[in-house]
């Protein structure tokens, strides 16, 4: 056989390859039609509908810039560039308002719009896709019950392949596992309702497993941890670093409430989970808790509790930095654990100071944790504008061989610019 | 231990551990009644005053970390030993019921003008979030920010 006739067999088999791809990727497009069938809406349907979507945290990525729930337009970074979230509200136009059910369906399980065009996975199809047809009917009749907003989204911004949106169709082939989940009969019904929930439409590990270099999640290392706007989601499998295991019932707390007396405050990202898991039903806050609880001893046997620590004595720091914690820290994170108004917890107890980067403790200094306007919960003010960075990072430093017996950071400098960067 | 501050201009040495909190030198050390004590864990503003033109609360900014960062209070914004623009319209609208929070909501207020010298009702209620006052006067204290930013 000649070079040509390789060459050539080559080429063909390219083009049949590219063009059955091709033809396997392509999704019809779905009729429009002329307005969702919110006329006749069943309240049940519709509650349940709304408990999902808080479940689901819909509006954190579809929130408008102007605060329209749903409205979309939200910048979602990605190592592969921006991706601007949907407007899924029913406007006819910029919205879903002319979709089926059908059609959100397939986007909820395929990760395909209306119109057939792949979706990228920054939508976590991935997940939804295990949500049943019950609860997707109800998200679709709660979504296209609320006021239609007209935002047209702002194409994305992505490099070179990937702005080509059939290749999401070979991501597709790969990550892709379209299946409802099977209950696990050894396991209670409690314990199978959370892990729907977990693994299906509150998509937990979006944010708590680590990714590929395709930005997929790495299926074996479910859970170990990953990493979201700068902030580091900590593990929540066998690798939990909590210096007091997480129980159920702890984790029922934290959840519904945004705090727990062993744990301290949700902050980052997690505190619009907490928020949004307030409108959930307690036997479903229940159920993720169980569900989660359970991975943390799944795969070896319960830790033990780390004793608390009264502080470690620390050398090598500058002397303004114990002066600076006893001032600025001290007065609410005290040693003795009391926990007065602003519910502050001995940093013996936080999990952030005993991750492996200082990711988030150095967030934390910078911004503080907000207070909440809707309930009582956790309040630290914010660092950023009292001390300087060259305070920051030794006071970061300082906290961790203080309450830790961990190694030191050495991404402290790294991570408090990165953080000034994105306007703490 | 002796600390060195620059407050409302001058330079003083106070002799005070480097952890205390600025705002009990500022009152007990240094006579300036401005700033109030309300929680001591910077959630109320009762405290606030400007660090390099900045609204900190002084309750959770220990004396060891200022350095040569400058210290205002609300008597540092005298002018001529009388009420400048903002404190006059805190005074014209009657903004005060109790009072305690008001030199907190005048420190953070400046602050705000100073970089926002014509801010919306928005940018004025974002902004003052920190600063509590319990007996509600924020009408009357939204409408003195807003004398004053004219």
């Amino acid at each position: 056989m000649s070079l040509r006739h390789i060459i050539s067999g080559a080429v063909g088999l390219f083009v049949v390859v590219v063009i059955g791809g091709l033809f396997w990727a392509w999704r019809p497009t779905i009729p429009l039609i002329s307005a969702p069938l919110n006329a006749a809406v069943d309240e049940r349907v519709f509650r349940r509908g709304a408990e999902l979507a808080a479940i689901g945290n819909c509006n954190n990525c579809h929130v408008a810039n102007s605060g329209a729930p749903y409205a979309g337009g939200t910048s979602i970074p990605t190592p592969f560039g921006k991706i601007f979230s949907s407007n899924i509200t029913p406007d006819a136009v910029t919205g879903i308002g002319a979709w089926s059910e059908a059609a959100f369906r397939r986007a909820m399980r395929d990760g395909v719009d209306r119109e057939g065009r792949e979706l990228y996975p920054a939508f976590p199809y991935d997940h939804f896709t295990k949500a049943t047809d019950d609860d997707i009917y109800a998200l679709y009749v709660y979504l296209t019950a609320q006021p239609a907003v007209h935002n047209p989204i702002p194409p994305n911004d992505l490099a070179f392949p990937f702005n080509f949106r059939p290749i999401v169709a070979g991501w597709k082939l790969l990550f892709l596992r379209e299946a409802r989940l099977e209950p696990d009969n050894s396991k209670s019904a409690e314990w199978n309702r959370g892990r729907y929930l977990v693994e299906g439409l509150g998509h937990c590990g979006a944010c708590h497993t680590p990714r590929n270099i395709l930005g997929a999640e790495k299926k074996d290392s479910a859970y170990s941890g990953g990493a979201v706007g700068g902030w580091h989601a900590p593990p929540l499998n066998a690798y939990t670093v909590a210096a007091e295991p997480w129980t159920a019932d702890q984790l029922t707390e934290y959840l519904s409430t945004g705090w727990h007396r062993l744990h301290g405050a949700a902050a980052g990202p997690m505190t619009d989970v907490t928020r949004n898991l307030r409108q959930a039903s307690a036997e479903d806050v229940r159920a993720i808790a169980t569900y989660i609880a359970s991975l943390a001893s799944a795969s070896g046997k319960p830790r033990e509790a780390v004793p608390p620590k009264q502080g470690n004595p620390v050398a090598n720091v500058p002397s303004e930095v114990a002066d600076i914690y006893a001032g600025a820290c001290a007065n609410c994170h005290n040693d003795r654990n009391d926990v007065g108004p602003s519910k502050a917890l001995s940093l013996s107890l936080s999990s952030a100071i005993r991750q492996t980067g200082s990711a988030n403790t150095v967030r934390v200094i910078l911004a503080g944790i907000p207070a909440l306007a809707e309930a009582p919960a956790a309040y630290m003010p914010a660092f950023g504008g009292i001390l300087t960075d060259q305070q920051i990072e030794s006071l970061t430093a300082y906290v961790r061989a203080r309450y830790t017996d961990e190694p030191p950071w050495t991404d402290i400098h790294r991570e408090v610019s990165k953080a000034r960067q994105n306007g703490s | 231990m002796t600390i060195a501050l620059n407050v409302n201009g001058a330079s003083h040495e106070v002799n005070a551990d480097p952890s205390t909190p600025l705002l009990y030198v500022l009152r007990n050390e240094l006579a300036l009644h401005g700033p109030k004590f309300g929680c001591g864990l910077g959630q109320c503003g009762a405290c606030t005053v400007h660090m390099d033109g900045r609204a900190t609360f002084s309750c959770v900014l220990p004396i060891a970390a200022i350095g040569s960062r400058k210290i205002t209070t609300l008597e540092g914004l005298l002018e001529d030993g009388k009420p400048n623009k903002l404190q006059q319209a805190f005074i014209d609208e009657q903004a005060a019921q109790c009072g305690y929070c008001i030199s907190g909501m005048v420190m953070r207020a400046q602050a705000l003008l100073r970089v926002t010298p014509h801010p919306t009702d928005e940018e004025i209620k974002n902004y003052m979030r920190p600063n509590l006052c319990r007996c509600g006067t924020h009408a009357a204290i939204m409408r003195a920010i807003k004398r004053a930013a004219v």
